[in-house]
């Protein structure tokens, strides 16, 4: 049964941000098919009774105190940019609004 | 619109005044210059990890208990989605396991709406797009001090979008109501009674036009008597109440047009237009948004013990609500009538006036109209010149207009004993044998008008009134003077 | 020639027997003379190391004590923050970038005399098993450079093999510390979750990822290990225990008389023979030694593969995101952002990132959640509690590290061949439990063998204690 198929890996590169060629397509959609087939191991696993394990240590009620620190001087953070102006990152038009 | 209902809910993003950013030791801040609060942590560097400030979750577990949550064990989630204002690409918020649950929020008229969660989230940073505009290349890097590297190309001359991180990592909590509001105004009672308990609980500024308190409305429509909700719409965009209440008003006509023309309302999001007055579906997305929300493993969950819960609960301070209600069986009337004294912070004075033996209604009626027609004279006013003015009032030594020209005296910071004022302006009350000697004159000079007067015709009332403050040089109670006309005209029927 | 121990050099610095400065030197002279052969490093630190060696000095002449590393050149896996100094994780979405900010095992390195040589290379973003992945090109295995050093921490694995630095850190999330010390020839340890800070670790999958020492001996990491642990406020997953220091724990490995080792059944299976020939010659040498060793099962480790390639991809595929081409590394112009952001991370990432964004992605993407990572997440509870069961009844676990002694370059170009490397060091990260391989015998073509032993949560000190026991019979 054939778990991942090329419509899929087109829309996961999508939503990953990848541009991928159709050879990759093809490529990609066999090698993931291959992982996702050895994991039906863990799929037929009834677990539902079992928890997650988010972390391997039960910690909790980590903070910090409200202080103020001094952060990372402005033109060290835009000097590594690829474009800035202005004192702020500079990107190219964006299409759609932020969700 | 008639037989229609609209449904409104709400969700409002209340960024927190925390000294630094949620999970970072920037400092809070609004209005600095771009881009000078940032650390690798909010700027979300390679290698950089989340901590989480101990106010914020204070300050959130205060809001969620101001609003009769309950206070839950919470985790922080991921939200993965791409764009610029996200350092990471994806927001750290809460999911199914929020910080509160399950509250109500009371209107001052009484109503309840239901407060489904308040969770905790990070802020985003700010885009400002720069507009398609003839500006080439080199002089768009000359003019704005670019610092590219030489030798990338550029495309420009196109729209492009500056981006800034100074809020990115700020707290919010985000407070989803259920859609329990039916009106603009019912919405716009809401937003300002939440905005009331946010700044009561001192943990937000609260401003809608600085982004401190951020509306989204979710509305609907459906015929009235429905039990099925309609398909919603999400409204942004809302910078004002103002905007808020034309926004719904105007969404709700909208689609009351599209289902009464046969058409159907798309569930989508609209921006609101507050020059056109009308709201637009928005550029649609390729797809559906895929948040893949899934557990943050660079955080361990949050479950505030009984102690911690305790002595936020005990730091709660008085909210609008409860002082409606105090106020209110003080003075024997409805909590909806006390609403704006409480909004405007006149309950204290009028509750102490009161507990010092002033009349309840007529001390809520100098503090609803003259005092809070003048607040920053209110704040020179003290209890016990307010009291003594009441009571003069209400004993007859002082009619209600005179009274009220006493109070502005005192507003005006020209003394604060009532009664010194009034002999200084030359008011005294009528004695009540002078006033009914008064009345009796002028019954006596007209004899045919007060005959009209006794069948009960009421357009001679006035002329009575008025030839009473004639003669009595306007130091006569109009309603005094009423009150005896009537006795009299009663005691002539007999 | 028998590597120079930190241990060694450090003392002899500090008592101003030996100047760090020529220790330097030394080790720069190594470097030049085979690492052109080898690529162990994407950058080497001459003129920081030069530096840092003569403070050491100066501070030693001012009859000051530099700290337990004094003078020490330690090789650091390119996947670590140094601030000023690219770190690139071998891939060329970050080439040339400099970060402002030390990670905290870095800063921790140098308070303690540590001289940092070089940026180490590595599979890219951490992400396989022999270094191929890197987009720098491989790095070689100093015993066989027609051989692969194993993966990701190839680099750090190879410089230490080759004696270009007594000490390294690599970064372990499903075996990448542990499987290249073992094809290396090296001791390789990945402490307990939480015991080492994150801070500065440029993140593969945050549930899963620790930093940890290699050395030539189990003491020398022992040493790195005491001055990398502890708690860091600025990791929230940072454990406050405070252990006691592991140089006491290996000096007490000698006697293991007593201790209980259980030969992990599961992880025997699929081995290749001589790999099994070396564990099976280590448990009896422990026997020897004085330890009750016997087989265990821990039956739910034969899932530990499936749930890995479904938990640290949708982990890192998030981690990933933020490579955009927004505010550092490299950007591909584009007429909009999304085109910018699609053009940029196609060209930026190579075909392994690419494979595991997008799996997952998958994993985590709607209608998927559940079957796929929310799954991988309860089968990680049985593998604790299988191990829990197991720790009940033994001090410490015993198994092969990798499955076969290092492979031919090319060898494994298939992914799930290359993932089955990593069956026998999965189950560790998963648990969150510590882990040591230890070199011990050769296989058939002469190539080192590496034994690994686990124990449970926070219990380093058996684990430095049993792999100094093994080294010593070794």
């Amino acid at each position: 049964m054939s778990r991942i198929n090329g419509d899929d890996v087109r829309h996961v590169a999508r939503l990953a941000r990848l541009d991928v060629t159709d050879e990759e397509v093809e490529l990609f959609t066999g090698q993931l098919e291959a992982v996702l087939q050895h994991a039906q191991d863990v799929e037929a696993l009834d677990v539902a009774d079992v928890p997650p394990t988010a972390h391997p240590l039960p910690l909790a009620n980590v903070f910090r105190d409200d202080e103020p620190r001094p952060g990372v001087d402005r033109d060290e953070v835009l000097a590594m940019a690829p474009d800035a102006a202005d004192g702020r990152f500079r990107v190219p038009r964006i299409l759609g609004e932020a969700p | 619109m008639s037989g229609w209902e609209t449904v409104i809910g709400l969700e409002v993003h209340c960024e927190l005044k925390t000294r630094t950013k949620l999970f970072c030791s920037c400092t809070n801040a609004f209005g600095d210059e771009p881009n000078t609060n940032v650390c690798p942590v909010c700027l979300g560097l390679p290698g950089s990890l989340p901590v989480i400030n101990r106010a914020a979750v204070e300050y959130a577990m205060r809001i969620g208990m101001a609003l009769s949550c309950s206070v839950e064990p919470s985790i922080f989630h991921r939200k993965n989605y791409f764009y610029p204002d996200m350092p990471k690409d994806y927001q750290i918020s809460q999911y199914d396991q929020p910080i509160n649950v399950d509250g109500w929020l009371e209107l001052p008229d009484g109503k309840r709406v239901g407060i489904v969660r308040a969770h905790m989230e990070e802020d985003t940073g700010k885009t400002t797009h720069v507009g398609g505009g003839a500006s080439r290349r080199s002089s768009a890097l000359d003019n704005m001090g670019s610092t590219a590297p030489a030798g990338r190309t550029r495309i420009h001359g196109a729209e492009f979008s500056l981006v800034d991180y100074n809020r990115a990592g700020v707290p919010l909590v985000e407070i989803v109501s259920a859609p329990d509001m039916r009106s603009a105004d019912e919405a716009k009672a809401y937003v300002n009674e939440l905005r009331s308990i946010l700044v009561a609980a001192d943990v937000s500024d609260g401003k809608m036009e600085e982004g401190s308190l951020r509306v989204d409305a979710n509305v609907s429509v459906r015929q009235a008597g429905a039990e099925q909700f309609g398909t919603r719409c999400e409204i942004k965009n809302l910078n004002s109440l103002r905007s808020l209440g034309r926004a719904i008003e105007y969404e709700a006509r909208r689609q009351v047009q599209l289902l009464e023309s046969g058409d159907v309302v798309v569930q989508e999001t609209r921006h609101w237009n507050e020059d056109e007055g009308r709201t637009h579906a928005m550029r649609s997305k390729e797809e559906a948004d895929d948040y893949r929300y899934f557990p943050e493993p660079d955080l361990v969950p949050v479950a505030p013990d009984a102690s911690w819960l305790a002595s936020v609960e005990s730091s709660l301070p008085v909210l609008p609500a409860q002082r409606r209600s105090a106020l209110a069986s003080a003075a024997g009337v409805a909590a909806s009538d006390v609403a704006l004294l409480v909004e405007l912070d006149l309950d204290d004075l009028v509750g102490s006036a009161i507990a010092a033996g002033a009349d309840p209604k007529r001390a809520i009626n100098r503090a609803a109209n003259e005092v809070a027609a003048d607040l920053e004279g209110a704040r020179r006013l003290s209890v016990e010149s307010f009291t003594a003015l009441v009571k003069l009032e209400a004993d007859g030594k002082l009619t209600a207009t005179q009274a009220k020209q006493v109070l502005a005296a005192m507003l005006a910071g020209e003394g604060d004993d009532p009664a010194a004022l009034a002999a200084a302006k030359g008011f005294e009350a009528m004695s009540s044998d002078a006033l009914a000697a008064a009345v009796d004159e002028v019954i006596a000079a007209n004899p045919d008008a007060w005959a009209k007067f006794v069948e009960g015709d009421p357009k001679v009332a006035g002329l009575f009134v008025g030839q009473v403050m004639k003669r009595t040089s306007g130091k006569a109670d109009g309603r005094l003077v009423t009150e005896l006309l009537r006795a009299r005209a009663a005691s002539a029927e007999a | 020639m028998t590597a120079e121990r930190a241990i060694d050099i450090a003392a002899a610095v500090r008592k101003g027997e030996r100047s760090a400065r020529d220790v330097v030197d030394e080790h720069l002279a190594r470097i030049a003379e085979r690492d052109g052969e080898l690529h162990a490093f994407n950058l080497v630190l001459a003129d920081e190391a030069r530096a840092a060696a003569e403070a050491v000095d100066a501070a030693v002449a001012r009859g000051e004590d530099p700290g337990p590393l004094a003078g020490v050149p330690v090789a650091l896996k390119d996947n670590l923050c140094t601030r000023g100094i690219p770190t690139t994780c071998s891939s060329r979405i970050l080439e040339g970038w400099r970060p402002p900010y030390d990670a905290t095992v870095v800063e921790r390195v140098a308070a303690a005399g540590g001289i940092a040589i070089g940026k180490t290379n590595l599979d890219e973003f951490a992400m396989g098993s022999s270094t191929e992945n890197s987009a720098f090109g491989p790095t070689r295995n100093p015993h066989d450079p027609t051989r692969v050093p194993g993966g990701s921490s190839g680099g750090s694995a190879a410089a230490v093999a080759a004696q270009f630095a007594p000490l390294g850190l690599g970064s372990d999330t499903g075996g990448s510390i542990r499987q290249p010390a073992a094809l290396c020839g090296v001791v390789g340890m990945k402490p307990t979750y939480g015991a080492v800070s994150r801070y500065g670790l440029i993140a593969f999958a945050s549930s899963l990822d620790q930093i940890g020492p290699f050395a030539t001996t189990v003491a020398d990491a022992a040493l790195l290990y005491d001055v990398i642990a502890g708690h860091d406020p600025l990791d929230s997953t940072s454990v406050h225990d405070r252990l006691p220091p592991m140089v006491e724990a290996v000096r007490q490995g000698e006697d293991v008389d007593g201790m209980r080792i259980g030969i992990v059944r599961e992880l025997m299976e699929g081995i290749a023979p001589d790999v099994v020939a070396q564990v099976n010659r280590a448990a009896d040498a422990l026997s020897a030694a004085g330890a009750k060793v016997d087989e265990v099962s821990v039956p739910a480790c034969v899932y530990g593969l499936s749930a890995y390639y479904l938990i640290a991809p949708a982990e890192c595929s998030s981690n990933l995101a933020r490579y955009d081409g927004v505010r550092y590394g490299l950007r591909v112009d584009a007429p909009d952002i999304t085109a910018m952001y699609s053009s940029t991370r196609a060209a930026g990432f190579g075909a392994e990132v690419k494979r595991r964004i997008m799996l997952g992605t998958y994993a985590l993407s709607a209608g998927y959640y559940d079957a796929y990572y929310g799954k991988a997440q309860r089968v990680r509870t049985l593998i604790v509690r299988d191990f829990d069961a197991a720790y009940k009844r033994f001090d410490a676990l015993l198994s092969p590290t990798s499955p076969t002694t290092a492979f031919a370059f090319g060898a494994k170009s298939d992914p799930l061949a290359m993932y089955m490397s990593d069956v026998c060091t999965i189950p560790s990260n998963l648990s969150g439990h510590p882990a040591i391989s230890v070199p011990f015998g050769v296989g058939e073509d002469g190539l080192p063998v590496g034994v690994q032993v686990m124990a449970n949560a926070l219990q380093e000190a058996t684990v430095f204690r049993a792999g100094a026991a093994l080294e010593a019979q070794a």
